[in-house]
């Protein structure tokens, strides 16, 4: 009996670490990164934030930033929705978790469930260097897209090829 | 051929290389990776047909600049709604931006065949198909007769009207014997899926310069590569399935 019970016990411990170990291993999952696309001399950005007062009203923003256009789903939100208030080094996610600029991916994912499944995958969005034998990134979705006006801007095309009589014109 | 035999041969093209061109290349014979068959997709609701890779592919694969001009990635511009159709397809446009909303851009190259019939038609087997799947030739036997350029379906494969015209800074020394390494007048040449790179692991240089993501590549035999992802989970279709000829190049739009 009381091999039994101890046998049980080594099993359900078993079980627990293996529950543990798997639910960390989500936990933990990490994507390589390049640099956020950060315009020079914004980050850090408590060298201003740090000693201003929060104004957390939604408002045309006039002495600085004002480059930013929100196109963003803009009426349901604010800023301070992305951006920690208290921190602006940080992003912050619906939770309330705060996290790094170079894992923006997950703010992102929690409204682009499908994007982002795709993304980790290496098909939304891609991935650079080496599949095998080496180290291999991915590009943050805001190297493709602008935070606040996410849409992709179109771009000059390169240019077409040649007719074919000039194409082969070899002298 | 042994492996000296290789060997000698690799270093006498190095040598006539760094005549020719006053450059230290480095040419390649990488053999396939074991249990590999390369695979390609290309996701049309994304492409916005800007020819970055048709640029990136020319500079990676030492292609001819100009007289004569050659590219091995021809970008097809199509009306939205309308049939596929390689024949007559408008590939010269040249609008202010990319993408415009009325048209669809698909990108061809060779689509490496599993069951190709330019290597079929060629009559000295200057070209034939790898055991990863990547349909090559070996320049030094063609003869340039240019039947498998009638053979191909797909205008995938390109003829060398002259030597090629490469800035001298522009070329690329790290070259593979059956793929990007200076060609000869009057031989033909196509895609690789970069046959000098991916044999080392890394992209093709059209997937990395990719500004939209939309070009994916793989392994067909790897359950957690890429391709087999959008195998899987997209709704791909190949050209001219119709004709049998099997191609490892796999297009798709989102779901
Ligand atoms: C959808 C979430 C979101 C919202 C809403 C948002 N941001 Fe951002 N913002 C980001 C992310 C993510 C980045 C990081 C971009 C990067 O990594 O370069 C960023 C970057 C920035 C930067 C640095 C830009 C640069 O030039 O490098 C500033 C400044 C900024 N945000 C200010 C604002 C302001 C002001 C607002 C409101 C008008 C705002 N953000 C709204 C997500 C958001
Ligand atoms: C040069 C100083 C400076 C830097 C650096 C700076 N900010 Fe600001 N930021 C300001 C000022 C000033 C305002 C208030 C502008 C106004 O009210 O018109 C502001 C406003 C904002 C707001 C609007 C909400 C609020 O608190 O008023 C956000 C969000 C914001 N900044 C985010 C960032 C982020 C993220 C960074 C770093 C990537 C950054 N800022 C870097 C000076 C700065
Ligand atoms: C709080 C939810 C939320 C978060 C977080 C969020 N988005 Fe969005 N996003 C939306 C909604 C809602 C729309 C559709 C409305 C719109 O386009 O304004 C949208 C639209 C988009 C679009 C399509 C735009 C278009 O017009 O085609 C892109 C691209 C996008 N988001 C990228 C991002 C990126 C990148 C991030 C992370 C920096 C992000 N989103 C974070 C809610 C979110
Ligand atoms: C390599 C560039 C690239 C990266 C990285 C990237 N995207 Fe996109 N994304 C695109 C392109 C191109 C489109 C299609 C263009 C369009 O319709 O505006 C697109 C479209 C979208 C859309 C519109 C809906 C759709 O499926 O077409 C959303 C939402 C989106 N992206 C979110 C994200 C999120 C979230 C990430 C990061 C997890 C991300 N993107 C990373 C290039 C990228």
């Amino acid at each position: 009996m009381r091999i039994l019970i101890n046998g049980l016990i080594l099993f359900f411990i078993l079980i627990l670490t293996y529950l543990t170990s798997v639910f960390s291993k989500e936990l933990i999952e990490e994507f390589p990164v390049p640099p956020p696309p950060f315009s020079e001399g914004i980050y850090p950005c408590s060298n201003c934030h740090a000693s201003m007062d929060l104004n957390p009203k939604k408002r045309v923003l006039k002495d600085e930033h004002t480059n930013i256009q929100l196109h963003h789903a803009e009426t349901l939100r604010w800023c301070l929705d992305c951006h920690y208030s208290k921190n602006r080094d940080k992003l912050r996610l619906y939770n309330g978790e705060l996290i790094d600029f170079g894992r923006s991916y997950l703010l992102c994912g929690e409204c682009h469930g499908n994007v982002f499944r795709d993304w980790k995958a290496g098909i939304h969005g891609k991935r650079q260097g080496y599949f095998i034998g080496g180290k291999r990134t991915y590009l943050l979705c805001v190297h493709c897209h602008d935070a606040h006006s996410p849409k992709f801007k179109g771009i000059k095309p390169e240019p077409p090829p040649l007719p074919p009589k000039v194409k082969r014109d070899v002298r | 051929m042994t492996k000296e035999e290789k060997e000698a041969l690799i270093a006498r093209l190095e040598e006539r290389y760094l005549k020719k061109y006053k450059k230290k290349f480095r040419v390649g014979i990488e053999e396939a990776i074991q249990n590999t068959l390369w695979g390609y997709g290309l996701d049309l609701s994304r492409c916005i047909g800007c020819r970055r890779c048709v640029y990136a592919c020319v500079e990676e694969n030492n292609c001819s600049r100009e007289k004569p001009q050659s590219q091995w990635i021809r970008v097809i511009r199509l009306k939205k709604g309308s049939l596929i159709n390689l024949e007559d397809s408008e590939h010269y446009y040249n609008p202010e931006l990319v993408p415009e909303k009325e048209f669809l851009y698909i990108p061809v190259q060779c689509q490496q065949c599993e069951n190709p019939p330019c290597v079929r038609v060629c009559p000295v087997h200057a070209t034939w198909k790898e055991p990863d799947g990547l349909v090559v030739v070996d320049y030094n036997w063609c003869i340039g007769c240019r039947y498998c350029i009638a053979a191909c379906p797909y205008r995938g494969r390109i003829f060398n009207w002259g030597e090629p015209n490469v800035p001298p800074e522009h070329w690329n020394t790290s070259v593979h014997y059956l793929g990007n390494r200076p060609r000869m007048r009057n031989v033909v040449d196509k895609c690789t899926f970069c046959i000098q790179r991916v044999r080392m692991g890394r992209y093709p240089a059209c997937v990395e310069v990719c500004p939209t993501g939309s070009r994916k590549f793989g392994n067909l035999l790897d359950p957690n590569s890429e391709i087999r992802y959008v195998i899987q989970n997209k709704r791909t279709f190949r050209l001219k399935e119709d004709l049998n000829t099997e191609p490892k190049f796999y297009y798709f739009f989102e779901a």
